[in-house]
């Protein structure tokens, strides 16, 4: 593996990556990725404030585990899943992907590494063209990496009946296929070449209920045959604590609290994941009567005029003076990272 | 408009729902039947086409073009039937609905106050000034901070939650009994959906009022519902009290439904039970148990139980004790104790979405049918 020039803010970690190709390091490492939007503009042609969706978000993921990434709308985990596939541009930070900086390849430079970076996007039919059969959309990617039409067209039945598709539907159009049929669809033309990292974002929330779990289980077992990295963005808890092997939550385009996923859900220590997870509703009345819940006041503010200091003071049960003046960053609290003045119970 | 002492907030009786459609008519719902009492939530929940908005349309009169046979009794009184001009006199007035998105329940030209007052000026002929005020009071009771000014704004000003909470603001505004709130929180975020969940709960225990509460998500049946009303392919699979449906489930759907769910409380060990297949198309129903395409207990039943379930349809009969009823032929034979296996994909291959016919069914489930997507 060769090193290329980099830009100078490059951290230490991916310079070491690079230096030794051992797959020792993480498979993807993030720093400081920050996503400024220009601000809308009004009627009167004016442009209101620029939008940072997403903050200074940092985070390393090892070869074949999953990162959840949770949290509320606007909060940036999209555009934050969209920045990790260069389907957006960053504004800053870096993304470093198997030890090489891909943040500022040119889109030729990148494709090499496109192969192992794949996206799966949460409306399945409106991702999928409606125009193409299953045979072409799960055989593009293969043919833009220099595939033969036969080949191409070999791996796209193994791979449906990877997913538990029927190959001989092959000729078939996306419309023909149920939600969760399609999203099956989507994941097979994710895998098609071979990727080491799927960034899923919201995968099953446009399904139904009971399709839900197909493709979480599918999700699960692709994983462990296939030694498949997954961010896997939701803003369903429940869904993202089923597979994550460690879990962030977002607030307002940052991380306010990352760790293991065991020790996050039963003892989070951040008052946001606390509030969030006390939201979510139970399926059992019994627990539901019994169950403590902080109800949060107000709506998480917008990106465009964020609070001062911690900016989820506004809505804390716990906020102090400092909270309100002084930004907290990510900091070691009970064995995970907590962006948080006062964490804990 | 004379109520009728001692009848049901609202009685539905035999409920069906036939759209015409260029494919031949599509029964959206059947022979369904269910009460909501004063001061108690009824929750529905079913998945997409499962019938649970057309019926809460049914309710409030509010369905274009579709056939409505049945009974649908608002305190005593018949509404199958009733003329427009009667009907919208009631609506509002009686019974009032909420829906998922908020925004396009609201017109973008008028203030939210302004929205508000028309409805009370409509039902209460009360003066504008009046009506006025009783808007901002309204939106004062639902929390919306500073009502007076935020009457004066436009719906695109309100976030999603203050957008749902300006709704329930016009849908109480003239006192109805019955509110019927289709999915109102699936368009929100979590947090923001267990304040609009508290906040029906907190207006229905002081105004005594009756809630149809229509959603997809067990978690919030859990929370708000005393009675629940489990629907698949237009018809109710399952009616109980909540404590009863949750701990007991009866019908093999209820039961794939709940153990199919990832949950917080749960160790994760284990890959999900998911049901196979997808829900059924409306447009060619089995002639059986709309479930039974997907169902482990009649594919781990005999030939001749197999048969009974492609081809008769189960009505619902009563399960244990108390007012719990299922719509299956054999509720209750398969405890979660000896539950077959056959609820988990099979183990050798991944489970095919289409799936492989059992010997006994007639046709396979639409697995060629565009399904409506949330």
């Amino acid at each position: 593996m060769t090193v290329e020039a980099r830009p100078p803010d490059t951290t230490a970690r991916a310079e070491g990556a690079a230096a030794d190709p051992a797959p020792s390091g993480p498979l993807l490492s993030v720093r400081d990725l920050t996503m400024t939007f220009p601000g809308r503009r009004s009627a009167s042609g004016r442009r209101g404030a620029p939008v940072r969706a997403v903050d200074g978000v940092s985070f390393d993921l090892a070869a074949g585990e999953t990162l959840g990434l949770v949290g509320e709308s606007g909060c940036g985990k999209s555009t934050t899943g969209r920045m990790l596939v260069r389907l957006l541009e960053p504004t800053s930070g870096s993304i470093t992907f198997d030890g090489r900086d891909i943040t500022r390849l040119s889109q030729r430079g990148l494709r090499p590494h496109r192969r192992h970076l794949q996206m799966v996007f949460q409306d399945p039919h409106s991702s999928l063209n409606p125009r193409q059969t299953v045979a072409r959309i799960i055989c593009d990617p293969l043919l833009v990496q220099g595939w033969s039409a036969t080949d191409a067209r070999r791996r796209a039945a193994e791979l449906m009946d990877l997913v538990g598709l029927i190959p001989e539907q092959i000729d078939r159009y996306p419309h023909e296929f149920s939600g969760g049929q399609a999203q099956r669809i989507g994941i097979a033309r994710s895998l098609a070449t071979s990727p080491r990292l799927i960034v899923a974002d919201e995968p099953v929330s446009a399904l139904d209920v009971s399709v839900q779990a197909q493709i979480v289980n599918l999700m699960e077992r692709l994983r462990r045959e296939l030694g498949l990295a997954y961010v896997f963005i939701a803003h369903d808890l429940s869904v993202v604590k089923r597979v994550s092997d460690r879990v962030a939550v977002m607030y307002l385009g940052r991380i306010v609290e990352i760790g293991e996923k065991r020790a996050l859900y039963e003892s989070p220590q951040h008052p946001y994941t606390r509030a969030l997870l006390s939201a979510v509703p139970l399926p059992d009345p019994a627990a539901e009567r019994r169950r403590e819940r902080i109800v949060l006041l107000g709506d998480p503010p917008s990106p465009a005029a964020p609070p001062p200091g911690c900016t989820f003071h506004p809505r804390c049960p716990k906020a102090q003076e400092v909270c309100r003046t002084e930004r907290p960053l990510l900091r070691i609290a009970a064995s995970r990272e907590v962006a948080c003045h006062f964490p804990g119970d | 408009m004379a109520d009728v002492p001692d009848a049901p907030l609202l009685e539905v009786r035999d409920l069906h729902v036939t759209f015409a459609t260029p494919h031949g008519p599509v029964r959206a719902v059947d022979s369904l039947g269910f009460t909501v009492e004063a001061g108690r939530t009824l929750g529905i929940v079913g998945e997409s086409g499962s019938g649970k908005s057309v019926t809460s349309l049914a309710v409030m009169g509010l369905h274009r073009g579709a056939e409505v046979g049945g009974s649908i009794a608002l305190a005593g009184q018949e509404l199958t039937g009733m003329s427009e001009k009667r009907l919208s006199r009631l609506r509002g007035r009686k019974m009032a609905m909420i829906f998922q998105d908020p925004l396009s329940s609201l017109h973008p030209y008028y203030t939210v106050g302004e929205q508000i007052a028309e409805h009370v000026r409509v039902h209460f002929k009360a003066g504008r000034a009046a009506a006025r005020k009783r808007a901002v009071d309204m939106l004062g009771e639902v929390g919306i901070p500073e009502p007076a000014r935020r009457a004066g704004e436009y719906p695109h000003q309100f976030s999603g939650g203050m957008r749902q909470r300006a709704m329930i603001a016009m849908a109480l505004a003239c006192e109805p009994d019955l509110l019927i709130a289709d999915e109102p929180t699936t368009a929100l975020d979590v947090t923001v959906q267990a304040q609009i969940l508290e906040l029906i709960a907190r207006l229905q225990q002081e105004r005594g009022l009756g809630v149809v509460m229509i959603t997809h998500d067990l978690g919030v049946v859990a929370r708000v519902a005393h009675e629940v009303l489990v629907m698949y392919g237009g018809r109710a699979a399952e009616q109980a009290g909540v404590d009863e449906l949750f701990a007991g489930p009866a019908h093999p759907y209820t039961r794939g439904l709940l153990d199919s769910l990832p949950r917080l409380d749960d160790a994760d060990d284990e890959p999900l039970r998911a049901i196979p297949g997808s829900p059924p198309s409306l447009l060619a129903p089995a002639p059986g148990c709309a479930f039974a395409p997907r169902c482990g207990l009649a594919a781990a039943g005999t030939p001749d139980q197999r048969g009974r379930c492609a081809t008769e349809r189960p009505e619902l009969r009563p399960h244990g004790a108390g007012p719990h009823t299922a719509a299956c032929h054999f509720a209750g034979a398969g405890t979660p104790a000896s539950a077959p296996p056959a609820r988990t994909a099979p183990p050798a291959s991944p489970a095919r979405t289409a799936p492989a016919a059992p010997p006994a069914r007639t046709t396979p489930p639409a697995t060629t049918t565009p399904e409506a997507n949330r």
